[in-house]
């Protein structure tokens, strides 16, 4: 385990705004580390970077205690936490080549970062006027300059057009497949991370509901059969008096629970046989998105 | 030791385009070309006077006012200066998320605001004393460059640094721990107006408090001076005197409980 906490927990005067947490990041898994506003993911990443004080519990980071190992291993960290901390006053290339001084980096390594981010045009602009994406970009460029092992994005991708996503998204990608990094990234949005991660957190006022891997996810997640039919109420009713359990019914078609293969096959020829007209009939798994509001609703 | 040293360097690099640091050289040569275009305009009153006199005139013009409120007031700005730049940009928490030191940060941030007074006060003995030779060189009656101040002035602006360094602590600290601009300005200003008062009323325990201690510095210059004879005043220089331990002291003390307050703090 890259990440490896125990019974990790904060208090903000007496709201405890994190509970018992016990995160579980594997190497090179890109992490998305999920929960609504205010569930307790800044704080959590702050505790990661020993920015605020762990009250109860113990965190591991590389295998090592980070109370007692805080330099070895945050020279292995690179951070990018809410807003991307940026002098305004100092063009982006001069923000970058000050961390490059501090944590004594080649300035080569400068130009290949702002290439990277493809913010080479904009170098010498100050970086107070950097639209916020480029900030963005910027940041994820500090946070990479010293080739770190472990990526701690706290919401990344916080103010980017769809191409920016994309564009972070498939960055993160590269760095975890061909460099064999390993990526932690915050999100409010299932969406935005469900394409890339590896493995899922799901925290709420604090609390870890769910952790695992994006499969077991999808599991528990229980699939459901959709058929498209010309009467949907009427086969609706069809399908519970033989005793089917309906999940949903709308103007287009009726939902019923996964069970296998044959079934689907079985449920195909009972409506066939009783004059609907059955025009598609398919396995879906239940939206992500919808699961994870539905998760973090029912806690 | 090493991560003091890149953090040194790294406040130089952040601040060399600010007003933070300019103002350090700025300042200096700005009241000196200042006080130069004043008495070369006023010459006469500086004319056929003992070169020593001349100098206390021309010298005496900015030391006056170091005391009362120039240097605590420059200290005042250069402490929210180098502590600002870190709260403008919300870059406390990428600094200290550095595999480097927490200690060495922050001393290096202290000592980066202690250099620039230092630099600041340096420059002042420069430009005094450049302006003041260049003066006897275009008018031939100022007699400058009869009598060599230069020891003397050192002596005086190094008591001045010294007696401003419990300042520099306090406020650093306060600076550090308020975003804003004006609570730390306004702590710094009615403490030195209240320091200057102690200090002209010469109350007795007015050594115990920092920001009298310019002023103390200043005023124990017109001590000093004894009239030995009918024209020639003499001032002497006791660099170490209870006021300067005092601020020693002081800055000691609150730079090292500053730096366990930053490691209680949460960064924001």
């Amino acid at each position: 385990m890259v990440i490896s906490t125990e019974g990790l927990s904060f208090n903000f005067g007496n709201q405890q705004v994190v509970k018992s947490l016990s995160l579980q990041v594997p190497e090179g898994s890109i992490y998305g580390f999920l929960g609504p506003n205010g569930a307790g993911k800044t704080t959590t990443i702050k505790l990661l970077l020993n920015l605020l004080k762990t009250d109860q519990g113990s965190i591991h980071i590389f295998d090592q205690d980070l109370r007692n190992n805080r330099i070895p291993i945050l020279s292995q960290i690179g951070s990018l936490i809410e807003q991307p901390a940026i002098y305004l006053h100092l063009s982006g290339r001069e923000n970058l080549v000050n961390r490059a001084l501090l944590l004594q980096v080649p300035e080569k390594r400068v130009d290949e970062m702002l290439e990277l981010v493809h913010l080479k045009e904009a170098a010498h602009k100050k970086a107070g006027k950097y639209s916020l994406g480029m900030k963005q970009r910027l940041g994820i460029a500090l946070a990479l300059l010293a080739d770190p092992k472990l990526l701690i994005l706290d919401e990344p991708t916080n103010g980017l057009d769809p191409n920016g996503i994309i564009e972070v998204r498939e960055l993160l990608i590269r760095l975890v497949t061909q460099h064999k990094k390993t990526v932690f990234i915050s999100s409010h949005l299932l969406a935005e991370v469900e394409r890339m991660a590896t493995h899922v957190g799901i925290i709420h006022k604090g609390e870890m509901l769910f952790q695992g891997s994006i499969k077991d996810l999808e599991a528990i997640s229980q699939p459901q059969i959709q058929v498209e039919l010309n009467d949907t109420v009427d086969a609706a009713n069809f399908l519970k008096k033989h005793g089917l359990t309906v999940t949903d019914v709308n103007d287009e078609c009726v939902s019923v629970p996964f069970a296998s293969k044959t079934q689907m096959g079985e449920i195909n020829t009972l409506l066939n046989k009783n004059d609907y007209t059955v025009y598609s009939i398919r396995k879906v798994n239940k939206d992500l998105e919808k699961l994870f509001l539905d998760i973090t609703q029912n806690a | 030791m090493k991560g003091f040293l890149l953090s040194f360097r790294s406040e130089f690099y952040k601040t060399r385009k600010t007003m933070g640091f300019w103002s350090a050289v700025l300042l200096p040569l700005l009241i000196c070309a200042l006080l130069f275009i004043g008495f070369f305009n006023k010459s006469e009153h500086l004319a056929n006077i003992p070169g020593f006199m001349a100098w206390l005139q021309f010298a005496g013009a900015i030391l006056a006012v170091m005391g009362s409120l120039l240097l605590p007031m420059l200290i005042v700005f250069i402490a929210y200066s180098v502590n600002n730049i870190e709260h403008k940009s919300e870059t406390w928490k990428s600094l200290f998320s550095l595999p480097i030191a927490k200690w060495s940060i922050y001393s290096a941030k202290y000592f980066y605001a202690l250099f620039l007074v230092f630099l600041c006060l340096a420059l002042f003995v420069l430009f005094t004393l450049g302006f003041g030779n260049f003066l006897s060189m275009l008018k031939p009656e100022v007699k400058f460059n009869e009598y060599h101040i230069e020891k003397l002035l050192v002596q005086i602006y190094f008591k001045l640094f010294l007696a401003s360094l419990g300042i520099l602590s306090i406020q650093f600290l306060l600076s550090l721990l308020f975003r804003d601009f004006l609570k730390p300005m306004g702590i710094g200003f009615v403490a030195t107006i209240a320091g200057v008062i102690f200090a002209n009323m010469n109350w007795q325990y007015a050594y115990l408090y920092p920001y009298s201690h310019p002023m103390l510095t200043i005023k124990g210059l017109l001590n000093s001076r004894t009239n030995n004879g009918p024209a020639m005043p003499q001032i002497t220089v006791d660099i170490f005197t209870k006021d300067i331990l005092v601020s020693l002291a002081v800055a000691v003390v609150v730079f090292v409980l500053g730096y366990f307050i930053v490691l209680k703090k949460s960064v924001k």
